[in-house]
């Protein structure tokens, strides 16, 4: 190898350092830092705006109890659908002469930005069943148009908590737009097993079904527990689409959401850096999930 | 495949024993394109038809096609602006990233120092930072700092909340993470004796870099590439927050304002869907294979 000074490397390094810390390090500390100040980040308030959030004293200006429920149910509902979904999916379409097509028509939505997919499902999903393609089937079919977007019930009965027709979705809309992601990391992990070990299997007469849950969800767990935290990390930080769809109205509200309004519109710095502490602190565990997992694989290499 | 794999095991696939599959499959290949596809569709007609029938009347009424919506949108909307703000942010923003973290990670992969493994974790963990966490003080720092003076030819402050820089810098330092991750591991994964071979040679750092390594690492150098491209190009909550003029607003932001002043006029909205995407969509279909690789890297990003 050649000599270097000591420096040397520090020099190729330094933009990364300089642009991460001003951009992730510094703020993530001075976010913490304003948590506990107050609206105007001069008076120290101590842990007032975590209370705030944690007794919902204004429900009508920031419903802090139903954004934290809503989030949470992204966290189930998006990551629960998509990642069996893309699992299904990358099973069947491997089986397939037209597997490349299939799947590229399936992670399209991948490429497209938030805002588009929610101008996508905003018109699929308008009330008037002369322009809604959803309402067009309902009513076709006989029954009365729905108010997808705004509904806060689920059919006759009314939401509980964040479980409403409304926010269920806009769930679905993360569905279509992630099932790709999901779909394609898991059928590349699938190509993985060897076809011998399936094989094998189905000649001792394993069922389909047996080979699903016996061979291959086990052999791909590392991959799935991938995409799992992945799908994780986006429901906890969801934002554009709901901001766009709905402007987070008709208790759609998530941490996000209500973080750039309390942060932004109503500039209560205090509040909002105490949600978006929060919402670091959520992801905490999933980034200690991926170091772990990085940290084995770089010792296996 | 699956047809010679089960004939060898004693029992026959027919085609009709795989029909259900193949249905189930098309099933949702076509669920997953009718939205996107009545998007486009309703794109080219007329306010007049959008308003009173569905999207699929237009394939029994082609006589109601226009390109009326586009011409309205990029003028009088100003979407063809904006269309060129987000080419002028996207562009150096992903520029940018590759070559700040290109250095880090060779300097990462291939020289020895102290803390390099420490280093190395702190950026890995770093990938999951939300960056809602770091919105605040970021604008408090780019009202702080910002210079009123233009920026010769691409219009916009020097640095600030109306500049083009400071959307540099942020998407830059937002995407950092993932960009080093994914390079560094793939440095790695060269062959030691070329790198070896080239300083015995007496080549340089900054040589081998740019001679070996960066050749090399073409293929992990394009799945960063359209992976950042589509990031910036599609983002929104960075813009809204830090972008403080509306001359230099990109195609979300923009398309933003439309559905909250338009509601439900949808010649103005579809046509402006679509154009925000046709460049990713042109991008992904062009580099589908590389858009794999970076997704298999572990697409994580803050």
């Amino acid at each position: 190898m050649i000599g270097r000074r000591w420096w040397t490397p520090w020099m190729w390094m330094t933009p990364a350092l300089a642009l991460v810390s001003v951009f992730l390090v510094y703020p993530s500390l001075d976010t913490l830092r304003r948590s506990l100040l107050d609206e105007r980040s001069k008076a120290f308030v101590g842990l007032d705006n975590y209370r705030f959030i944690v007794e919902n004293p204004q429900p009508l200006v920031a419903d802090t109890h139903q954004a934290l429920l809503t989030n949470a149910l992204w966290l189930v509902v998006f990551t629960g659908l998509t990642v069996p979904f893309g699992l299904l999916l990358a099973v069947l379409t491997g089986r397939l002469r037209y597997e490349a097509a299939s799947k590229s028509a399936i992670f399209i939505p991948m490429a497209v930005s938030f805002v588009a997919a929610s101008v996508i499902w905003r018109f699929m999903l308008d009330f008037n069943p002369d322009i809604g393609t959803f309402n067009a089937i309902v009513t076709r079919v006989g029954g009365d148009p729905v108010a997808w977007l705004q509904d806060t019930g689920l059919g006759p009965v009314g939401g509980i908590g964040p479980l409403q027709l409304n926010n269920l979705m806009l769930m679905l809309i993360g569905v279509w737009m992630w099932t790709g992601f999901a779909l394609v990391v898991l059928s590349a992990g699938l190509k993985g097993i060897s076809s011998e070990v399936i094989e094998a299997a189905r000649v001792d007469g394993a069922t389909e079904r047996q080979i699903l849950f016996r061979i291959i969800i086990p052999i791909l767990r590392p991959t799935i527990i991938v995409v799992t935290t992945t799908l994780l990390i986006y429901a906890m930080k969801i934002f554009d689409l709901v901001w766009v769809t709905t402007g987070g109205r008709f208790g759609t509200d998530v941490v996000s959401t209500l973080f750039f309004k309390q942060a932004f519109i109503n500039r209560d710095f205090g509040v909002g850096a105490a949600l978006a502490f929060i919402l670091l602190a959520a992801v905490v565990p999933l980034m200690a999930i991926s170091v772990r997992r990085f940290q084995a694989e770089e010792e296996r290499a | 495949m699956t047809t010679t794999r089960s004939a060898s095991s004693g029992h026959r696939v027919t085609w009709w024993q795989r029909l259900p599959l193949h249905a189930v499959v098309i099933a949702v290949v076509v669920l997953w394109s009718i939205p996107t596809l009545g998007l486009l569709v309703s794109s080219f007609r007329e306010p007049s038809a959008i308003a009173s029938s569905g999207w699929w009347q237009a394939f029994t009424h082609p006589d109601q096609l226009t390109l009326a919506n586009y011409e309205r949108v990029l003028g009088e909307q100003g979407m063809g602006r904006a269309f060129v703000n987000s080419l002028l942010i996207t562009v150096p923003a992903t520029v940018l990233v590759i070559l700040v973290a290109a250095h880090a990670a060779y300097a990462l992969a291939w020289m020895r120092f102290p803390a390099r493994g420490l280093i190395f974790l702190v950026i890995v963990g770093l990938l999951v930072v939300p960056l809602e966490t770091t919105l605040i003080p970021v604008l408090r720092l780019f009202s702080h700092t910002t210079i009123e003076r233009e920026l010769p030819l691409l219009g916009g402050n020097v640095f600030g909340t109306a500049s083009y820089t400071g959307m540099w810098l942020a998407h830059a330092g937002y995407g950092l993470p993932f960009a080093v991750f994914l390079l560094r591991n793939f440095f790695v994964s060269l062959p030691r004796d070329l790198v070896e071979a080239a300083h015995l040679d007496g080549a340089s750092d900054l040589q081998v870099f740019w001679r070996v390594i960066l050749p090399l690492s073409l293929p992990a150098i394009a799945a960063l590439a359209i992976f950042q491209f589509l990031w910036v190009w599609n983002d929104l909550l960075i813009a809204l927050v830090l972008l403080g003029d509306p001359t230099l607003a990109p195609m979300t932001l923009k398309i933003t304002n439309l559905v909250s002043s338009f509601g439900t006029s949808y010649q103005v909205l579809t046509a402006a869907a679509f154009l925000s995407m046709a460049l990713p969509l042109v991008v992904f279909f062009a580099f589908q294979r590389f858009f794999v690789q970076g997704m298999l890297a572990g697409a994580v990003k803050g």
